[in-house]
């Protein structure tokens, strides 16, 4: 499943969409292929400020617990509810229905450091 | 096993790999933990049939006249009600009563044994075993040259008709039986399994692993991992040894008294079990769950009492039939009363959860 062509990827397997003012914020098609069926995601408060590379959610796949970071700073401004509820949309649609939270980017120069999907998915191998 | 040692690999690797399996790490070995899915592969063994490699499980044979004693002096159940062609759950404990590991006896011959151990035990089990050897009594680790497979599921037994059927019987619930395959390997066929299903493990020589596996998976079986293994057994609060079971805790309070004949003549680790008995146990392992929605229970999380610590858990998942978080804690015998409310830890927030009679999943 490619990404949008607007995704930037961090290299902690998360992606962004670029050129909106509150950009979604999800996980990888190669992120939810390694977690495995994902039963359990821990989304964060809104309002909450976050800094790039901070823990910001949590998914639990059957086996283990992986932290979701934010990939670049800013202002959470919506969670995705839907995907708290069926999280099975974050290994189904990772990139569309699957999304988790919307950031208000705080540093427009953070994105521009993140991967295009060509970029990340040639170095998560 | 330290990190030194070298990983071991199934006579089923390039099987699993040209299958899209996910490896990984598990008791020195390198083993699938998943190939489509998780959920999908427990649930399919729940309402058709799954395929396990269990290649790292440990086998071992013992024969002798004396074998019959001897086993019943090492092991907790009493192997003289085996008949010829019946198997039994058993422990093996060390003298203070510990478990050092759980595992299927099945008597083949009047004085011949066929043994299935843990993978992370089979070196301590032989060495122990080896150590209190006694004269005319043989133990072999068969170990090294048997793969293994367990084929699980309500569709498990017309699987083995067609594959096998032709060749030998499939034995009744526990039995075993063997036969020599076309290609002059010895077959082995046990009627037991580690999910709650009707099922059989199946253990032939290494090299004929791939054209068994390829004829069970032609005739139905799905792959399943390891993922899908471990959710099964802890629906039916099976016991894994290195998570539920260890030295530190006897087979009384890991609630496998069942398995023990307090009654047969002395075994080892007979006598602090029976101090257990007098005494009270210090702890019961017990079944816990979430009451309400919440992230899947995993081992070491702190359970708490009364706002008090009392017990960490040792098992824990998502329940794929229940869809609930389930777990098994060692607790004090007073709360492990079904229905105690209890939290559980989670990332520094407590979610409540009660304790709850195993097995957590029963069939429709």
């Amino acid at each position: 499943m490619p990404a949008p062509s607007n995704a930037r990827f961090a290299t902690s397997h998360e992606w962004i969409l670029t050129g909106e003012s509150e950009s979604p914020v999800g996980i990888s098609e190669h992120a939810q292929a390694e977690l495995g069926d994902v039963v359990y995601i821990e989304l964060p408060e809104t309002g909450r400020i976050v800094k790039a590379g901070e823990s910001v959610a949590v998914i639990e796949s059957v086996k283990a617990a992986s932290d979701i970071y934010a990939p670049v700073s800013g202002e959470i401004t919506e969670v995705n509810p839907a995907a708290a509820a069926e999280t099975s949309l974050v290994n189904t649609d990772p990139y569309g229905a699957g999304w988790l939270f919307k950031i208000k980017p705080s540093n427009p120069a953070e994105i521009d450091a993140l991967l295009d999907e060509a970029a990340y998915l040639a170095q998560a191998g | 096993m330290d990190d030194t040692s070298p990983i071991s690999l199934s006579p089923l690797h390039e099987t699993h790999l040209r299958a899209g399996a996910r490896m990984v790490p598990f008791a020195g070995w390198n083993m699938p933990v998943q190939y489509k899915g998780i959920t999908e592969e427990h649930l399919t063994v729940r309402r058709a049939c799954g395929i396990f490699d269990i290649s790292h499980m440990g086998q071992f044979r013992v024969g002798g006249p004396a074998s019959l004693d001897w086993l019943n002096s090492l092991l907790t159940n009493n192997n003289t009600r085996l008949g010829i062609g019946q198997g039994q759950y058993t422990l093996l404990l060390n003298e203070s009563g510990g478990v050092i590991d759980d595992l299927i006896l099945y008597r083949t011959r009047a004085s011949s044994w066929f043994l299935v151990v843990n993978a992370s035990k089979t070196a301590e089990d032989l060495a122990w075993m080896q150590a209190r050897l006694l004269p005319g009594i043989t133990l072999t680790d068969e170990s090294p040259h048997y793969a293994g497979m367990a084929i699980q599921g309500p569709a498990s037994a017309a699987v083995y008709q067609q594959v096998a059927g032709a060749h030998m019987e499939l034995p009744d619930r526990n039995g075993i039986a063997e036969f020599i395959s076309l290609r002059g390997g010895t077959c082995v066929v046990c009627r037991t399994g580690y999910t709650g299903e009707d099922g059989f493990e199946f253990f032939c020589e290494a090299e004929e692993a791939p054209y068994w596996w390829d004829e069970f998976t032609g005739h139905g079986a799905v792959p399943c991992g390891l993922g899908a293994r471990d959710t099964l057994r802890l629906e039916m609060g099976y016991p894994l040894n290195g998570n539920d079971l260890s030295t530190d805790r006897t087979p009384l309070e890991a609630g496998l008294g069942f398995f023990v004949d307090m009654a047969k003549p002395a075994f080892t680790g007979r006598e602090a079990l029976a101090a257990q008995k007098v005494h009270g146990l210090p702890s019961k392992l017990t079944g816990l769950r979430l009451t309400g929605k919440g992230p899947p229970l995993r081992a070491h999380y702190q359970v708490f009492a009364n706002n008090q610590p009392v017990g960490e858990l040792c098992s824990g998942g998502i329940s794929p039939s229940l869809g609930i978080g389930i777990a098994m804690a060692y607790l004090p015998p007073a709360l492990a009363t079904p229905g105690t409310a209890l939290e559980i830890d989670i990332r520094g927030k407590r979610h409540p959860a009660e304790t709850i009679k195993k097995p957590f999943y029963k069939k429709p």
